[in-house]
C-alpha cells in the first residue's frame, strides 16, 4: 500500500488520503431506506387528487400510486408504475433534483415543511425489482421494424427500451465502451454507488430486441445519411461533446482540467487513490458539474476547494440543496467573479486571477474593476458543453440557431424526416436526466405511431 | 384540583383506572408493578378450577397494524390463568395486604354448576379481595367448554349464576358482558335480575385477525392452524361505547353501575366512557402495548380536563352524555350544516374534492382561475362530514350550522326548527307532531 500523502502537500499528488477513506468517501451518499423506513415514509403520502408531484415530474410518474403500492407490499406493481413512465427510474431516484421537482411540490411542504421522500421511495421500489431480478416488462411481438438509436445515455436508453418493448428491433450505437451516458460517466460517484448505472442498463436490455454496437461515433464511424438509409427511423441522443472555453488566454500549463473528463476518469477508476489531486483547487462554473467535481475533489483529499461563479446563488444551475451539499463538504462558493487569467510557475498552474462582476443598467454582466487572485494548483472548467456540430453530416438545418442544439417539436421530431432527437443535444430543456428520459420516451411513442402500418406511408426512407 | 378518587360498588380506589382481567394481571409481580406505576385497581386474571387450563405455546396474540406499525387492533387466544388456584389465591391475599388503598377484584370462571361456584367463592372471599367479576365474556377456548361467552350469550344462565354468587358470597358481584350477542340489553337485564351489583363491558369481540396467504391459515398460526380469538384495542372502542350507552339509557337497567372496557388508551377515551355512563374504566391493550406508565397521562390528563371544565369529581360528569344518545328517529331532520374549508390551513391535497366528487355529492371545487382551489359549493353540500373525515389537516374543514330561518342554498328553503322522523310526512307510520327538542 502506498503511504498516504497529506492533504497539506502542495502540487498535484495521488494518495492524499489513507486507503480506507476513499471507499468511505465514495460510498452511497444517501443510504437506501430500510423496509420499515419505506413503510413509515409511504404512510406519509396523502394520495392527493391530481397530485402536484405528478405534475412536477417531467416523466409524469404516477407517484401517489407507486407509493401506495409500497405501503401495501405490492412492490413489483410500484416499480412497474415507475419504470413504465421512466425507464431510468432507478437512476433518476438518485440524481433528480427532487427539491425542485416532485418533492418541491409535495403538499406536505405546506403542512409540515417536509415533503414525502419521493426519491428515496422510488429508489426503494426500483432496487427491490433489481435486487430480486423481477422483470416488469415483456416485449410485444416483433413488428419487423428497425430503428437506430445513436447514443446510449438516458435519452437513447429510454427510447430504445420503449421501442423494443413495443416490438421493434433497435440498434444502439454507442461511442464509449459502456452504455449509460452521463449516468455512467458524468454523475458524482457517491450518488450512484454500487454500479447502479450498469445494473439499470442490464435490466433494460433484458427485455430483448436491443442490439448494442460500441465505439460508434456519429460523424466518424457512423453517418446520419447511412443510418437513414439503413433503418426505418433514427433517434439521436448524442448529448453534448465539446467543453466551453473560459474565454481567456489559456496557456499550455499543467493543472488545467475539463471537469467532465476528470469525472469520467474518476467514475471508471478502479483505484481512486491514484487520481491526481491538487492541494488548492478552483472550479469555474455554477451547474451540477461544478458541484460534482468540487465535492468529489474534496473527497479525494484536496485541502481547499473554491467554486467561482460569475453570477449569484439564484442563477446557479445547481439547486440550493446541491449548493448546500457542496458547502457541507467543505467547498467554498464565491459568487459574482469571473476569471481574467491563469498564473503559472515553471509550467505549472499557480493561481487564478479574477475580477468581481455585477449586473449593469441593462442587466448585463459587467466587471467591477476590483480584482483578486486565488492560489491554485488545479483548475476545473465546468462551464457547460456544446453540441459537436461535425457529427451531423453538415445537416446544420437541424439546429436551433439560438442554442446551437437540435430543434425538435413536441413529439421530439427533428426537421429531417425520419429523424427524432432528445436529451441534452436538443434545445429547450434544463439538461436534466429525467428530461432526457422523457424525450426518449416521447420520441419512441412518436416513432411507433409513425411506423405502424396504417400510418406507414411516407415514413420509410432509403 | 379535581378529585379522582373512586368508589365503585363500594370498592374504593385512588383513581378510576383499573387494569382489566387479562395477561397484565395474571400474577403478583405484574400487579405490584401496576400499583407502583399508579393504577387505581386491578381485576385479577380469571381464576378457574384446578387442574389449571393449558395455554398454547405458539403465538397467543395477533395485531391489526397501520402502515407505520401503529397498533389499531389486538387479538388474543390466551385462556384464563394457567396457574394453580392456590398459588393465585396466596398472591392475591399478599397483594391486597400490601396495597390496601387499591381496588382488587378477582375474575372468576368455573363450570355452570352451583357446586363449582359454592366451592370457589369462599376461597376468594378469604383472601380479602374487594369483589368478584364474573367472566361471561371470553369468546375463545373456554366458550367451547360451556363457559365464558357461552354463558354470557344465554340470559337465563347469566341470571342463574349471578344469583348463585349473590347467595354464596358477601362480595360485590360485577358481571362482565360479552359483545358477541345481538342485543346487549338481554344479558345486562338478566344480570340485574340476578342481583348483580354492576356490569362491566365489553369483553373481546370474536375475530380472525388475518389470513396467512402463504400458509393459507388464519393468523396467528399455531402449527399451521388458527382459531378465532378475542379482539380488543382501539378498534373496538366504538363498539364498546355503543353497547355501554344502550345499557346506560335503558330504563330497566337504570342505576346499575357500569365499568367501561374496550380500547381505552387515553384519558380522553376514559372521559368518553364515563360521559356515556361508566363510573370507572378498565384497561388492558394500552398497557400491553406501552407498559403500565400510560396511566400517568390518564390520571393527570383527566384531572386537567376536569379542572378546565370545572368538574370537581368524577361522578359530576358520569352519564352526562347519556340523555343525548337517542334513536335515529329522534334526530333533528331540519338541522343543517355546511362544510367550510379554511383556505389558510388548506394544503391543497384535493382529498376532500375527490372523496366528494367520486363518492358523494359533487360539492367541492377543484380549481379556480386555473389553480388548485378547494371550496365547498353550498348548493350541493348536504353536510355529510366526509370531507372533514378525510382531510389530513386538523380543523382545516369544519361544519358550520345554519341558524333557523336562514336560507339553505341546496333546498332553496329557509332552515326550519326541530322536527324529527316521527312526525315527517314521508313516514308511513307518522305520529302526531309532538316532537321533543333535544335535551341540553
Amino acid at each position: 500500500m502506498a503511504s498516504a500523502d497529506s492533504t497539506k502537500t502542495s502540487g498535484i499528488r495521488a494518495n492524499r488520503l489513507p486507503e480506507e477513506v476513499y471507499a468511505r468517501n465514495f460510498a452511497d451518499a444517501h443510504p437506501a431506506l430500510t423496509p420499515n423506513q419505506a413503510l413509515v415514509e409511504s404512510d406519509r403520502c396523502l394520495f392527493c387528487y391530481d397530485a402536484p408531484c405528478v405534475q412536477a415530474c417531467p416523466t409524469g410518474i404516477d407517484i401517489p400510486s407507486f407509493i401506495r403500492k409500497i405501503a401495501t407490499g405490492n412492490i413489483k406493481g410500484s416499480a412497474q408504475d415507475i419504470l413504465s413512465e421512466n425507464a431510468c427510474g432507478a437512476l433518476c431516484a438518485r440524481v433528480c433534483p427532487t427539491e425542485v421537482l416532485c418533492e418541491g411540490s409535495c403538499v406536505r411542504n405546506l403542512q409540515e415543511h417536509k415533503p414525502v421522500a419521493i426519491g428515496a421511495l422510488q429508489r426503494y421500489a426500483t432496487d427491490w425489482v433489481f435486487d430480486r431480478g423481477v422483470q416488469v416488462f415483456q416485449r410485444a411481438a416483433d413488428t419487423g421494424r428497425r430503428i437506430a438509436v445513436v447514443g446510449g445515455g438516458p435519452a437513447g436508453l429510454s427510447c430504445a427500451h420503449r421501442l423494443a418493448t413495443l416490438g421493434h428491433s433497435v440498434t444502439v450505437f454507442e461511442a464509449h465502451d459502456k452504455l449509460g451516458g452521463l449516468n455512467e460517466y458524468g454523475v458524482a460517484a457517491y450518488k450512484v454507488a454500487g454500479g447502479i448505472a450498469q445494473r439499470e442498463v442490464d435490466y433494460l436490455l433484458e427485455v430483448g430486441g436491443i442490439e448494442v454496437r460500441f465505439g460508434q461515433r456519429l460523424g466518424k464511424e457512423l453517418s446520419l445519411a447511412a443510418l437513414r438509409r439503413d433503418f426505418d427511423a433514427v433517434f439521436l441522443g448524442i448529448g453534448l461533446g465539446a467543453v466551453n472555453a473560459l474565454g481567456i488566454d489559456e496557456p499550455a500549463i499543467d493543472g488545467v482540467y475539463d471537469a467532465i473528463d476528470y469525472i469520467a476518469d474518476l467514475r471508471q477508476s478502479q483505484a481512486l487513490a491514484t487520481l491526481p489531486v491538487g492541494r488548492s483547487v478552483v472550479v469555474i462554473g455554477g451547474g451540477m458539474t461544478a458541484i460534482d467535481i468540487a465535492t468529489q475533489i474534496r473527497r479525494l483529499g484536496a485541502e481547499d476547494v473554491t467554486i467561482v461563479y460569475r453570477r449569484g446563488p439564484e442563477q446557479m444551475g445547481a439547486s440550493t440543496k446541491e449548493q448546500d451539499w457542496a458547502q457541507t463538504n467543505g467547498v467554498r462558493i464565491k459568487h459574482w467573479a469571473r476569471p481574467t487569467g491563469l498564473l503559472s510557475d515553471g509550467g505549472h498552474l499557480a493561481g487564478v486571477a479574477f475580477e468581481y462582476t455585477r449586473l449593469d443598467d441593462q442587466q448585463r454582466l459587467a466587471g467591477t474593476g476590483e480584482r483578486f487572485e486565488l492560489p491554485a494548483d488545479m483548475l476545473f472548467k465546468a462551464i457547460g458543453q456544446v453540441l459537436v456540430r461535425d457529427s451531423l453530416d453538415g445537416q446544420v438545418g437541424l439546429l436551433d440557431t439560438a442554442s446551437g442544439r437540435i430543434a425538435v417539436d413536441a413529439e421530439r421530431r427533428t426537421s429531417l424526416p425520419g429523424v427524432w432527437a432528445g436529451g441534452d443535444c436538443v434545445a429547450g430543456g434544463r439538461d436534466l436526466t429525467v428530461e432526457a428520459v422523457q424525450d426518449g420516451k416521447l420520441a419512441a411513442l412518436s416513432i411507433d405511431r409513425a411506423l405502424r402500418p396504417a400510418q406507414a406511408s411516407g415514413v420509410r426512407h432509403g | 384540583m379535581a378529585d379522582l378518587s373512586s368508589s365503585f360498588v363500594g370498592i374504593r380506589s385512588p383513581n378510576p383506572f383499573w387494569l382489566a382481567s387479562a395477561p397484565p394481571t395474571d400474577k403478583a409481580y405484574n400487579v405490584n408493578r401496576a400499583f407502583e406505576a399508579g393504577w387505581g385497581g386491578v381485576v385479577w386474571k380469571t381464576l378457574g378450577e384446578d387442574p389449571p387450563i393449558v395455554n398454547v405455546s405458539g403465538p397467543r396474540y395477533g395485531a391489526l397494524l397501520g402502515t407505520a406499525r401503529n397498533l389499531i387492533g389486538f387479538n388474543n387466544i390466551e385462556l384464563i390463568t394457567d396457574r394453580l388456584l392456590d398459588v393465585n389465591l396466596r398472591e392475591i391475599r399478599q397483594v391486597k395486604r400490601d396495597w390496601p388503598d387499591r381496588a382488587l377484584a378477582v375474575s372468576l370462571m368455573v363450570p355452570c354448576e352451583e357446586r363449582a361456584w359454592k366451592t370457589i367463592l369462599p376461597m376468594v372471599e378469604d383472601t380479602g379481595a374487594d369483589g368478584i367479576e364474573l367472566n361471561f365474556g371470553c369468546p375463545h377456548g373456554m366458550s367451547e367448554r360451556g363457559m365464558g361467552s357461552a354463558v354470557g350469550q344465554v340470559p337465563e344462565y347469566v341470571e342463574m349464576v349471578v344469583r348463585w354468587c349473590k347467595e354464596n358470597s358477601r362480595l360485590p358481584v360485577i358481571v362482565k358482558l360479552t359483545p358477541n350477542v345481538t342485543n346487549i340489553l338481554a344479558p345486562a337485564r338478566a344480570a340485574q335480575r340476578g342481583g348483580a351489583d354492576a356490569v362491566s363491558l365489553i369483553n373481546t369481540v370474536s375475530a380472525i385477525m388475518s389470513v396467512d396467504l402463504d400458509g393459507m391459515t388464519p393468523s396467528p398460526s399455531v402449527g399451521g392452524r388458527g382459531a378465532h380469538g378475542g379482539y380488543c384495542g382501539p378498534a373496538v372502542k366504538p363498539i364498546a361505547l355503543r353497547m355501554l350507552g344502550e345499557i346506560a339509557r335503558d330504563p330497566e337497567c337504570r342505576g346499575v353501575p357500569l365499568s367501561g372496557i374496550g380500547g381505552i388508551a387515553t384519558w380522553r377515551d376514559a372521559a368518553e366512557f364515563m360521559a356515556l355512563g361508566a363510573s370507572n374504566v378498565q384497561v388492558c391493550t394500552a398497557a400491553m402495548v406501552y407498559g403500565f406508565k400510560v396511566v400517568e397521562d390518564m390520571i393527570d390528563g383527566l384531572v386537567n380536563w376536569m379542572d378546565a371544565k370545572g368538574y370537581r369529581s368524577v361522578p359530576e360528569f358520569v352519564g352526562k352524555a347519556v340523555p343525548n344518545f337517542v334513536d335515529w328517529e329522534q334526530l333533528d331532520l331540519n338541522y343543517t350544516v355546511k362544510a367550510r374549508i379554511d383556505q389558510s390551513l388548506c394544503i391543497r391535497c384535493g382529498r376532500c374534492h375527490i372523496a366528494c366528487e367520486d363518492t358523494s355529492h359533487q360539492a367541492i371545487t377543484r380549481e379556480r382561475d386555473g389553480k388548485r382551489h378547494f371550496e365547498v359549493i353550498d348548493a350541493e353540500c348536504v353536510g355529510c362530514n366526509l370531507c372533514v373525515n378525510v382531510c389530513p389537516v386538523d380543523q382545516c374543514i369544519t361544519l358550520e350550522s345554519l341558524p333557523v330561518g336562514t336560507p339553505d342554498p341546496r333546498t332553496g328553503q329557509p332552515v326550519r326548527s326541530y322536527a324529527n322522523w316521527t312526525s315527517h310526512p314521508n313516514n308511513p307510520a307518522q305520529r302526531a307532531p309532538a316532537a321533543t327538542a333535544p335535551v341540553k
